[in-house]
């Protein structure tokens, strides 16, 4: 370690240094698989160029059945997202605010939570069959634990003393949660938010993968359909770099909407991290 | 009330819930028989049958655990060791060196948000199916979590700690093993731990796609026979190896870093 | 032994930036206990970190023994002010003390014969095996201080140490620091913002300006020793002296002008 020189650049220097180094890093990694593809390095039977796969991407915009497989995901998405939301944060509030119940569901909790989620791809596939409702319901499954032991561990985190204060104003209990337990236990339930929707995009894209196209649309679908036909690896990487295109929108459409409704919470002003609980 | 009674109650209390829901379930399957729920008893049977029943040398397992279930765990483990060997002093040597990281961070966020499920097939064409191709489809899922943590972790030693070890000249070396490892370490199990639930969904997904034996074969196999009680057999089966494997991770953790938890009880 | 010299040092960019420390000459005797107070933000703490080879100056030189100082050299310790952070949490506090001495002693068992030795000075023998933060403040600091002696140092560098302790354990601190020098003879350089502290504990005491810090004054200490918090503190001597050194934080003149 050097010595520091104790004189410090200015923040927006830094910032733009970052950035430049960063897209240096990604021009770099970009060449580097080119020119490992092309010298034959890493035969292009087994891993296209780079140059192939982004064009393929590139051109994945125009493909009327990938958008149409785009759309299939988000939708699986918006509806899993939702309705793991509207469950898990009630039953969090209520589990977090009282102990006993907590108690109690303690061990069905442990017992269910452990069993990854795609295990339950062939028996879900085979009661509800194929479709929007086999894969929300697999979504909903595997998103509602971030979500729920989050709003139940930012709802034990509550000041008690707010709660207190405004018990001594004579609010009943139902306020006192509407007033005091959700906003400050909002982060924390963000936070869990943007884990259920990284969850629920693989879990989408898994499931379509497993079952392929008969069993409905999404981006799996498209990715089985594309191996289907005769092992077209740049397309596959191209379908999977836009997958990780879309995690990274809807995460980051998550981090801002977070920002707007929630200006007041260190944690964004910060860069804290919040745990999961266990 | 005594101490024994309140501990046992307390217990009860937990496990109350657990007994009557299987209880209810038991009662509604044996009456509804639907072929889409067998009773508890009938699964747990058949987990026997399937898998326990072997003979006492083998500690109990039947050829068909030797077969399927220790080949999906051997692949998990592999898996993990690899992305642990790799994602462990990797994660180090990006942590301490801005300049690295800072060259490498866009490419790691992108990798992290990439779904490694997508690209299974991709894992089939390269390594073919098999026990290779999986190994290498989970340690390549499971590095992110453990590389990011770990970077994060290295990352964010604290500053007075690093001066101290500068104050006193301690060498390289010594920072290494005495200061970053350590200081890294709750963040990294923070990673390993999501990394070894990972592993599981990951050595399902590719043996549902490409393998000819393991516990997902396996499911896949009882699916298109139908055979419901099979795949809930094994639906409960990794239930509890999910659950087995996290509290082991959990118990190492808790010895490794008992200091962690008695330092951060004082400033809580 | 220790030699400062024109030592300049500011924060910011490079237009008129925060100049922290202008043209500060300084020298420490060998076995000198030098303290230096001045009020927050004139640069104390960056002098001390400058001389440790924590930081580089703007401008300026150090010796230390007669060799330039670039990086942090030999024979040095340092006692830093937050003890719950430099105290390593996953290290025992022997281990803590020990972590020193690996280039010097390679052999565990005399590493921690060594340290043990060390937290017997501080009287800290019977929590050895113990992690840092099952001790009290002043514990820790004690540890602190065992960690700094225990590799023999020939200066000690000590950046408001007890200022995160309670008024009684701090002159049980001021105590054990004015014995350890008595016993070991090391050099001592001390900063503090407590007056009190600085007179009583002091063989020099240096006063620094707000920033930009300049040295305003370098007193010596004529105080009989041993020292004793009670009958040393009630000395007039003591009492005049510690006004002095008041007034001249403050920015006031001597005695008499306004």
């Amino acid at each position: 370690m050097s010595n520091e020189s104790g004189v410090p650049s200015r923040a927006r220097d830094v910032l733009a240094a970052t950035w430049a180094r960063g897209l240096v890093g990604v021009a770099a990694f970009l060449v580097l698989a080119e020119v490992l593809g092309r010298s034959g390095a890493i035969s292009q039977s087994v891993l296209p160029l780079a140059s192939t796969v982004l064009a393929r991407a590139v051109g994945l915009a125009g493909n009327p059945r990938f958008l149409g497989d785009l759309a299939a995901t988000i939708e699986a998405w918006a509806a899993g997202l939702a309705i793991t939301v509207a469950v898990a944060v009630p039953c969090g509030l209520v589990l977090g605010s009282m102990p006993g119940v907590r108690t109690a569901t303690h061990a069905v909790v442990e017992f269910l939570r452990p069993i990854p989620a795609v295990a339950l791809i062939p028996l879900v596939a085979l009661i509800l069959g194929p479709g929007l409702r086999m894969n929300v319901t697999l979504i909903v499954y595997a998103a509602i634990w971030p979500v729920l032991f989050n709003t139940i561990y930012g709802v034990g985190d509550v000041d008690p003393v707010a709660k207190e204060t405004l018990r001594a104003f004579g609010f009943g209990q139902l306020d006192v949660v509407r007033r005091v337990s959700l906003p400050a236990a909002a982060p924390f339930i963000l936070t869990g938010i943007q884990m259920a929707s990284s969850i629920a995009i693989i879990l989408n894209i898994g499931t379509g993968v497993v079952t392929g196209r008969i069993d409905g649309n999404g981006i799996g679908a498209f990715i089985a359909d594309a191996n289907a036909s005769g092992g077209n690896t740049a397309l596959v990487l191209a379908a999977a770099l836009w997958a990780g295109v879309l995690g990274l929108t809807v995460n980051g459409l998550l981090v801002w909407s977070g920002r707007r409704m929630l200006p007041w919470h260190r944690a964004y002003l910060g860069e804290q991290s919040l745990r999961e609980m266990r | 009330m005594s101490r024994i009674a309140a501990t046992a109650l307390r217990l009860l209390g937990r496990w109350l819930v657990l007994a009557a829901g299987m209880g209810a379930w038991q009662a509604w399957a044996s009456w509804r028989q639907s072929p889409f729920f067998p009773p508890p008893s009938a699964i747990a049977a058949r987990m026997y049958h399937l898998w326990f029943s072997g003979p006492v040398s083998h500690l109990l397992l039947t050829p068909d655990a030797t077969g399927n279930v220790l080949p999906s765990l051997g692949r998990v483990g592999g898996g993990l060791a690899i992305a642990i060997a790799a994602g462990l002093p990797l994660g180090l040597t990006l942590g301490r060196s801005a300049a690295l990281s800072g060259y490498l961070d866009p490419i790691l966020h992108f990798g992290r948000s990439l779904p490694a499920v997508a690209l299974v097939t991709v894992f089939i064409v390269i390594f073919k199916i098999g026990t290779q191709m999986e190994v290498a489809f989970i340690a390549f899922g499971t590095i992110w979590p453990i590389l990011l943590n770990t970077i994060d972790g290295a990352r964010s030693v604290d500053r007075l700690q690093a001066e101290t070890a500068r104050a006193f000249r301690l060498s390289a070396g010594q920072r290494l093993t005495r200061l970053i490892v350590p200081a890294t370490l709750p963040k990294f199990f923070a990673g390993l731990r999501i990394s070894v639930s990972l592993s599981l969904v990951l050595m399902v997904i590719a043996e549902l796609t490409g393998s000819s034996n393991g516990i997902g074969y396996e499911m896949n196999a009882a699916s298109s026979g139908l055979d419901l009680t099979g795949l809930w057999a094994g639906i409960v089966l990794l239930g509890i190896l999910g659950y087995v494997l996290n509290a082991a991770v959990l118990g190492i953790e808790r010895h490794l870093l008992a200091w962690h938890r008695g330092a951060r009880m004082l400033t809580n | 032994m220790l030699e400062v010299t024109d030592l300049m040092h500011a924060y910011g960019g490079s237009d008129g930036a925060h100049v922290v420390l202008d043209g500060v000459s300084l020298q420490v005797a060998r076995g000198e206990l030098v303290v230096i107070v001045g009020p927050s933000g004139c640069g104390k703490s960056t002098l001390l970190r400058c001389i440790a080879g924590l930081q580089r100056p703007a401008r300026g030189t150090i010796t230390v023994n007669g060799t330039v100082v670039h990086e942090v050299p030999e024979g040095l310790a340092v006692v830093f002010q937050d003890y719950s952070r430099s105290l390593y949490p996953w290290l025992s506090v022997r281990d803590n003390v020990a972590l020193p001495l690996h280039k010097s002693q390679p052999r565990r068992a005399l590493r921690r014969e060594t340290a043990l030795r060390a937290l017997a000075a501080v009287g800290l023998a019977a929590v050895a095996h113990r992690y840092p933060w099952q001790l009290s403040g002043g514990m820790q600091q004690r540890a602190a201080i065992a960690r700094a002696i225990a590799c023999d140092p020939v200066l000690l560098l000590m950046d408001e140490p007890f200022g995160s302790v309670d008024a009684q354990t701090r002159e049980d601190l001021e105590d054990l620091v004015l014995g350890l020098r008595r016993d070991r003879g090391i050099t001592i350089l001390l900063v503090t913002h407590d007056i009190d502290e600085s007179v009583y504990t002091g063989d020099r005491v240096v006063v620094l300006t707000g920033a930009p810090g300049r040295i305003r004054a370098d007193l010596a200490v004529q105080l009989p020793e041993p020292r004793d918090q009670i009958t040393t503190r009630e000395l007039p001597a003591f009492v005049h002296l510690r006004a002095e050194i008041g007034r001249l934080v403050r920015g006031r003149q001597a005695a008499g002008a306004r």
